[in-house]
């Protein structure tokens, strides 16, 4: 079958309709009730926008209280020892359940899975209201449990400290335990529409990767989740019924709780990353007007990420109390897991080359991805290596270590996507002068905050800790001034893209010239998506009538 | 599957009826509840740690059948076998892990540990500077003396 | 463009197939053909099955790992459970099990009082298991049989430890000198023991609860041939009902 299809022609063809999927239906409950998995989406980019505000603040708190050993700030105390230990536990909590492990799918999956696949929704409209419902009543307990007091054990919860404790602890983990529902329902939404909604025509290797992607991350959702499920169920009975799991003055193993929390966790940390790297996936191709080296095996690096992650989660625990036997057998699964990475990157770099390249704010994005997750890949090696985790575990190193791959990978990956779809979602074109001045905040204020403290890090200095010797302040000064760059930056990316919902929807269909489906429709779409079912006819990313044209 | 030539009903009966019908599910009922006889005789012997191997093995034979016959995963797609079968394998590498990490622990007991002295780097020691040892083992020799 | 030269023969396929079985009230608009739409929920009943085997699995483990650790005190424990109370409940659900899958059956062939009639048993099954786990529960409680730190059996071989609350201060966690060696198992065995069947028993009430909703559909003959994917469905969720009680049997009741 010939595959030359013209490339799609770009604007004034087609007239933009006048109803679409934000002016259909008007109202608190049009919006409240709906079932449209482009409204849902919405409604949950605010909501994690919200928490990624809220869980900023508190690294600024952070930051703040580090700038000097002293912790003061205008000559009074910041924070004491006790408030910091909460606020940490607050920073991360709120960064990892209510931010970073629904946004990519929950947001910009469910607006863009469907219309990628070519179809009107997701199979289970309603599960996935009941989804995002599930997420705000877990941001609801997480701030009842801010206002009561807010808990002080990390956001690992390590018992027996997690178990004895004082502190809404209960309610925090309540919080969490439901939030996991919330991320079990939209991986399983996920999987089944990718599974049976695909357009006509379209097979499994004709879809894009972002769908790959999300589709390995809903895989860990499903399975990994449920046993978060039950070990905060666990833990919630030792703290009120003293069953004697996990402390060991009633003859529990806390390192037993460790692996309970670390069998989800590190898939969790995938779940983190696969979309961040779904979304490179599209902009590397499209800005480079190429298609994809080596899609099957992204493809098949997507999936083996996904299941491999599930076997590595002992390196967590390397000094924490487990058998040197099972010790040397995670560092060895661990090694594995970097090889699909290391694929990733370097096909990226392959579509890149020889690429007709394009420096838009999201390919801008897209390589300050590829370079932040490099680094912080690199650095989960070392991690990884038993010789010296020893020394590093539980310093700076790992903190930046996974700062540089959740911040610098997976952020900055959600930022780069943000402004890819942003036309398609909202009809409007963001200024793309005030994206580059953004994108170089991020990258200046991202680096001075978090490459200082791999140094922070190997020079001794330890995680989670409220005093620290006078020799680490000028590293920790420097950190703390380039959070304030990092937080400029976001905030005027923040607010030109804000500034953009106020100017008339006039966007073009397709203004990146993509060849997924979800350009094949008008920007805003429609309510139903389609106005015919579109049928494919082209294999994923097929650029040759470009390559061909130059 | 929906054959437009039949009606919904009869062509539903005659999927049924390929598989075995109600037969099927009576075979399966009293196969089960056999097994769970023999498990039960199983457990008045004496076999040691045999006890509890037995007593999986004929648990996850009820369960296949459980899940095989009455489950209709025998006749179903791939795609709900591949499902069901994704949860026990994680089930069994998270429990497989654990085992592996706990049956190899506790190998070392204070008795087992040879004192080691930490030598202080030179140069560092301040004036009456006690060389560091394993406060384990020091303590495990306390005890013998 | 690409996608209309072909969108017009496509949309008359759909429009045509469509139009035979959008008449169906419980088509939704999404999918194009209800053979698409019971597939599909097919799948995701058997992926929410597969995080309740991850679950439940969690607590499996837990029990293993406890009992790896309190290998004597866990048998010594277990006697205490009365084997032909879970030899009954074993069977009362495999029962169950049976009469769900010729509801199912009798939903596919359009049999509306067979659909009640198995339905209607299942439920009765299923109550017979509740009431005597109530019995069993009772008889716990009123021996002190109880989770974590409100056992109190008094008779065991090895007396439980007493447990001082709070954080950990030097003289809660130093032993006292010529303290009696005890051990946590028997508490630990039953919290294990009621977390586990609780947690099964919040599973079997809720299947009480979905299965009266579909009997009470079923009466109203709402399922038949063309339409059966909620007895289906419920009646997955009940099997694995079943397959959780027949690992929770063993362990707990036979194991020596």
């Amino acid at each position: 079958m010939d595959h030359a299809i013209a490339v799609t022609p770009q604007v004034g063809s087609r007239p933009r309709p006048k109803k679409n999927y934000l002016n259909e239906t008007k109202g608190f409950r049009s919006w409240a009730l709906t079932l449209d998995h482009k409204r849902i989406g919405v409604m949950y980019l605010v909501g994690v926008l919200f928490a990624f505000l809220l869980g900023g603040i508190f690294a600024l708190l952070v930051r703040l209280t580090l700038l000097t050993p002293s912790h003061m700030l205008f000559g009074k105390v910041l924070l004491t020892a006790e408030q910091y230990n909460r606020v940490f536990t607050l920073h991360g909590a709120i960064m990892v359940f209510l931010f970073i492990i629904p946004a990519i799918p929950a947001s910009l999956g469910n607006f863009v899975l469907p219309l990628m696949l070519g179809a009107k929704d997701v199979a289970f409209p309603r599960l996935n209201l009941c989804s995002f419902y599930l997420w705000v009543t877990g941001a609801l307990m997480a701030i009842a449990a801010m206002v009561f007091g807010a808990v002080d054990t990390g956001w690992t919860f390590y018992t027996p400290y997690s178990t004895t404790t004082d502190g809404p602890v209960t309610l925090m983990t309540g919080a969490v335990f439901v939030l996991g529902f919330s991320s079990i329902f939209t991986g399983l939404n996920f999987i089944a529409t990718t599974h049976k909604l695909r357009a006509p025509g379209m097979g499994w290797f004709d879809l894009p990767l972002f769908i790959w992607g999300i589709y390995s991350t809903a895989i860990i959702q499903v399975l990994a989740t449920p046993v978060l499920g039950i070990t905060l169920v666990l833990l919630m009975l030792e703290r009120s019924f003293g069953i004697g799991i996990f402390d060991p003055r009633i003859g529990g193993d806390p390192v037993l709780f460790q692996h309970f929390f670390w069998f989800y966790s590190h898939p969790a940390v995938y779940i983190m990353i696969l979309p961040g790297m779904a979304i490179i996936s599209e902009l590397i191709p499209t800005f480079s007007q190429k298609t994809m080296f080596g899609y099957r095996a992204m493809a098949y690096a997507s999936v083996s990420l996904a299941l491999v992650s599930f076997i590595v989660w002992g390196h967590h625990m390397f000094v924490a109390g487990q058998s040197q036997l099972a010790t040397v057998v995670f560092s060895a699964l661990t090694f594995l897991v970097a090889i699909p990475s290391g694929v990733k990157l370097y096909n990226w770099l392959g579509t890149m080359y020889k690429g007709n390249i394009k420096l838009d704010t999201p390919m801008l994005y897209a390589i300050s991805f590829l370079i932040l997750f490099a680094i912080g890949g690199l650095t989960g090696i070392f991690l990884g290596t038993l010789a010296t985790d020893v020394h590093l575990t539980d310093t700076y190193f790992v903190v930046a270590h996974f700062h540089f791959v959740m911040v610098g990978g997976t952020v900055t990956a959600f930022i780069g996507g943000l402004h890819y779809w942003w036309p398609k979602m909202t009809g409007r074109m963001y200024s793309e002068a005030w994206g580059r001045v953004g994108c170089a905040l991020w990258n200046i204020g991202f680096n001075m905050t978090f490459l200082t403290q791999f140094f922070l890090g190997s020079k001794g200095m330890p995680r989670r800790y409220y005093n620290y010797l006078d020799q680490f302040q000028p590293l920790h000064a420097f950190s703390t001034v380039g959070s304030w760059v990092l937080g400029l930056g976001l905030f005027i990316t923040a607010a030109y893209l804000l500034a953009s919902l106020r100017k008339p929807m006039d966007a073009p269909d397709n203004p990146w010239n993509g060849t997924t489906l979800e350009w094949q429709t008008s920007s805003p779409p429609i309510a139903h998506n389609f106005e015919d079912q579109p049928v494919l006819e082209r294999e994923p990313y097929d650029y040759r009538p470009v390559l061909a044209a130059r | 599957m929906s054959n437009h030539t039949e009606t919904p009903a009869a062509s539903a009966a005659a999927h049924e009826h390929e598989h075995g019908g109600v037969a099927i599910y009576a075979k399966t009922l009293i196969a089960l509840l056999f097994l769970t006889a023999i498990t039960i005789a199983a457990a008045s012997f004496n076999f040691g740690q045999g006890n509890v191997v037995i007593a999986l093995a004929i648990a996850t034979m009820k369960g296949s059948l459980v899940v095989l016959f009455f489950m209709h995963l025998r006749w179903d797609k791939p795609v709900n076998r591949i499902i069901a079968m994704a949860g026990f394998l994680f089930l069994g590498i998270f429990i497989a892990f654990c085992l592996l990490d706990f049956n190899s622990r506790n190998n070392y007991v204070p008795q087992n540990m040879h004192p080691t002295v930490i030598p202080l780097a030179p140069g560092t020691a301040p004036a009456g500077a006690v060389e560091r040892t394993n406060p384990a083992a020091l303590a495990a020799e306390g005890e013998k003396k | 463009m690409s996608t209309t030269s072909v969108d017009l023969q496509s949309h008359g396929q759909a429009a045509g197939h469509a139009a035979a079985h959008h008449d169906d009230p419980h088509h939704q608009h999404h999918f194009t053909t209800m053979e698409q739409q019971f597939d599909t929920s097919k799948i995701g009943m058997w992926l929410f099955l597969a995080t309740e085997v991850l679950l439940f699995g969690g607590l499996f483990v837990g029990f293993g790992m406890m009992q790896a650790r309190y290998p004597q005190e866990f048998v010594e424990a277990h006697t205490h459970l009365v084997r032909w109370q879970g030899s009954l409940n074993t069977v009362v659900l495999l029962i169950s099990s049976f009469t769900m899958v010729l509801a199912v059956t009798a939903a596919k062939k359009s049999q509306k009082s067979k659909q009640v009639l198995f339905l209607s048993l299942t439920i009765v099954c299923a109550v017979i298991f509740l009431i005597v786990k109530y019995f069993e529960y009772a008889h716990k409680w009123e021996e002190g049989w109880l989770p974590g730190k409100y056992y109190s059996y008094k008779a065991d071989p090895i007396p439980a430890c007493t447990i001082t609350p709070g954080p950990p201060t030097a003289a809660a966690t130093t032993p006292a000198p010529n303290a009696q060696p005890c051990t946590n198992g028997y508490s630990t065995f039953f919290s294990f023991y009621f977390m586990m069947t609780g947690l099964h028993g919040i599973h079997i009430l809720a299947g009480i609860g979905v299965l009266t909703w579909l009997l009470i559909r079923a009466r109203r003959g709402e399922f038949s041939a063309s339409y059966y994917t909620p007895v289906d469905l419920v009646g997955l969720y009940w099997h694995l009902v079943d397959l959780i009680w027949i690992y929770l049997f063993p362990l707990y009741y036979l194991i020596q």
